[in-house]
């Protein structure tokens, strides 16, 4: 056969076999059809695994007990038992350890979450105990007057 | 040498096949066994669900706060998983509706229509909170478009992203109904809710359920009818969003208004 036939075939060859060698490398073993058909389930299996193995940066009130049994028999044994500590604390990540204390938010913001009055009809908003931010004691800290844990008005 | 057609044709066929064999041990033909293939069809035993009920959401935003800072979500970006919008809707029938950051901080002041007018409270016939987040749909429309399967569904019906594979190109973010996904601004990698699929795992819940003091959110097991929240979807009138998509949404709602888009 001609050069100039073989050649260009010889060069061809040699470009599939590259591309293939190239996907085999770069392409994972495990990347395939998983799920329950191509369209929705064509995937790297081992990333669902990765995804699996991710750390849990919020652990509970219950966690928090163990140490801060004060604080926690407190606020269990009043209106705002129902408020996880981490919601005003930040996440607990590896807590006493890493970071070895969590954030104090003082700030009214973290309060008017729920305090700001927004009279709605027909809403659990209306029914929290509601204050105008800029009305009630503007300029301190609710924590001067109000303790978190302990939030009744009657022991004040 | 002359070649003739009938050659020509003969030896580029050969040659195109043994181009082609190296692809035959790569994995190109896949036989399963009967077991394989079965285990293939069959269906998985989980299959998780959310349900929301806007009756019971105050607008805190903790479940906002608590997913970004969970999820490693840039807490400062005008980007999140989760979000809660307010709605209003006045007497003249208008709805009104805000979310400002989110509702990361939460609502703390009447609604502010432009820089100078609020809603006026006197003229509010409804008000509500809906909180927002991937409907892990059965048939995603962003797992569809991804051009180099770095978006999948898996076998407990959760839609991830493939961080290693995910090229950016932003398709996903396009074709979601629900506006869920969004640009990651430090993987440069699309990212969204995994109904913190780290956490589900180790029995947990998700993170913003965990944050909820009121009992808005919740999240189920739909095919284990123990589940207190699966009871609720499958005995009570539930809604979805946006089910004129036909992409069969999994984040059931409670008390939803016909306002709410
Ligand atoms: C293993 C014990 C332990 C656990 C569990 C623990 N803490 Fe702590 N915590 C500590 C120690 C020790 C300190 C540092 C002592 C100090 O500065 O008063 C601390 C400090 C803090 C502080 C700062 C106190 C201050 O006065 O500055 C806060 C807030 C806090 N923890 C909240 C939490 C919360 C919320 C949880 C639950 C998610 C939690 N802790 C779980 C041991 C613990
Ligand atoms: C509503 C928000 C809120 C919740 C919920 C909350 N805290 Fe606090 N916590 C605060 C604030 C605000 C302070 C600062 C109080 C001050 O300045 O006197 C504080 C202070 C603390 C301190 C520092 C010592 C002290 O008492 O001043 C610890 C420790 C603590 N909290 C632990 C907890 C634990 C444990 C829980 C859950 C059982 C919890 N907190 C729940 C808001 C909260
Ligand atoms: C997650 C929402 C939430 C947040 C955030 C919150 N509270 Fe409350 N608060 C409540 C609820 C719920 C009640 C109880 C309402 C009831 O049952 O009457 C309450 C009650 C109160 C009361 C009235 C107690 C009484 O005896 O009537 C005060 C005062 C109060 N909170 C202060 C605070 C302060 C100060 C902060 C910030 C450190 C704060 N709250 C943050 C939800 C919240
Ligand atoms: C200077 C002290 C002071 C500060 C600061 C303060 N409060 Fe109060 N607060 C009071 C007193 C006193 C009362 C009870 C009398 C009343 O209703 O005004 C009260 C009542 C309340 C009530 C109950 C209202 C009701 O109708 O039952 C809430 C809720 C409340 N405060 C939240 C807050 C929040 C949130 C902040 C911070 C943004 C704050 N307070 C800051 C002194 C304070």
């Amino acid at each position: 056969m001609k050069n100039h036939v073989l050649r260009p075939i010889m060069v061809a060859i040699a470009a599939v076999a590259l591309l293939l060698t190239a996907r085999s490398i770069y392409v994972p073993d495990d990347f395939g059809v998983h799920g329950k058909n191509f369209t929705f389930g064509f995937y790297r299996e081992s990333n669902v695994d990765e995804w699996k193995a991710m750390p849990a940066k919020y652990k509970g009130k219950q966690y928090c007990a163990e140490c801060h049994d004060e604080q926690y028999d407190s606020i269990t044994a009043s209106k705002h038992k129902i408020i996880q500590c981490e919601n005003c604390h930040g996440p607990a990540l590896n807590h006493p350890d890493e970071p070895e204390a969590l954030t104090i938010d003082r700030s009214r913001g973290l309060c008017l979450r729920c305090h700001a009055d927004l009279p709605y009809p027909n809403t659990l908003r209306a029914e929290l105990p509601g204050i105008d931010p800029v009305e009630h004691n503007a300029g301190s800290e609710c924590s001067e007057c109000h303790n978190p844990h302990k939030p009744s008005l009657e022991d004040m | 040498m002359t070649i003739s057609r009938r050659n020509l044709l003969k030896k580029t066929l050969v040659g195109t096949a043994v181009a082609a064999l190296p692809a035959l041990p790569l994995g190109a033909i896949k036989f399963l066994s009967p077991a394989e293939a079965k285990a293939a069809v069959s269906e998985s035993k989980t299959r998780y669900a959310f349900l929301v009920d806007t009756n019971k959401c105050v607008g805190c935003g903790f479940c906002v706060k608590a997913c970004k800072k969970e999820n490693d979500v840039p807490y400062d970006s005008p980007v999140t998983r989760t979000w809660v919008e307010r709605y209003l809707i006045t007497k003249d029938g208008k709805s009104h509706i805000d979310s400002p950051k989110g509702a990361r901080d939460g609502f703390t002041s009447q609604l502010q229509e432009n820089q100078h007018e609020t809603v006026d409270p006197k003229e509010i016939d409804k008000a509500f909170f809906v909180p927002k987040l991937c409907n892990q749909c059965e048939s995603p429309a962003c797992v569809q478009v991804c051009p180099v399967g770095a978006t999948y569904q898996t076998n407990d019906g959760v839609v991830l992203i493939d961080r290693t594979w995910c090229i950016g190109c932003g398709y996903c973010i396009m074709a979601c109904p629900y506006g869920v996904r969004y640009f990651h601004p430090k993987y440069k990698v699309a990212d969204k809710c995994t109904f913190c699929y780290h956490r589900l795992a180790k029995g947990l819940k998700t993170a913003c359920v965990d944050a909820c003091s009121f009992g808005a959110r919740q999240v189920c097991d739909l095919k284990n009818p123990e589940d207190p929240a699966t009871k609720i979807i499958l005995t009570e009138r539930v809604a979805v969003l946006k089910d004129e998509y036909g992409t069969k949404p999994h984040v059931f709602y409670l008390g939803l208004d016909r306002n709410v888009r």
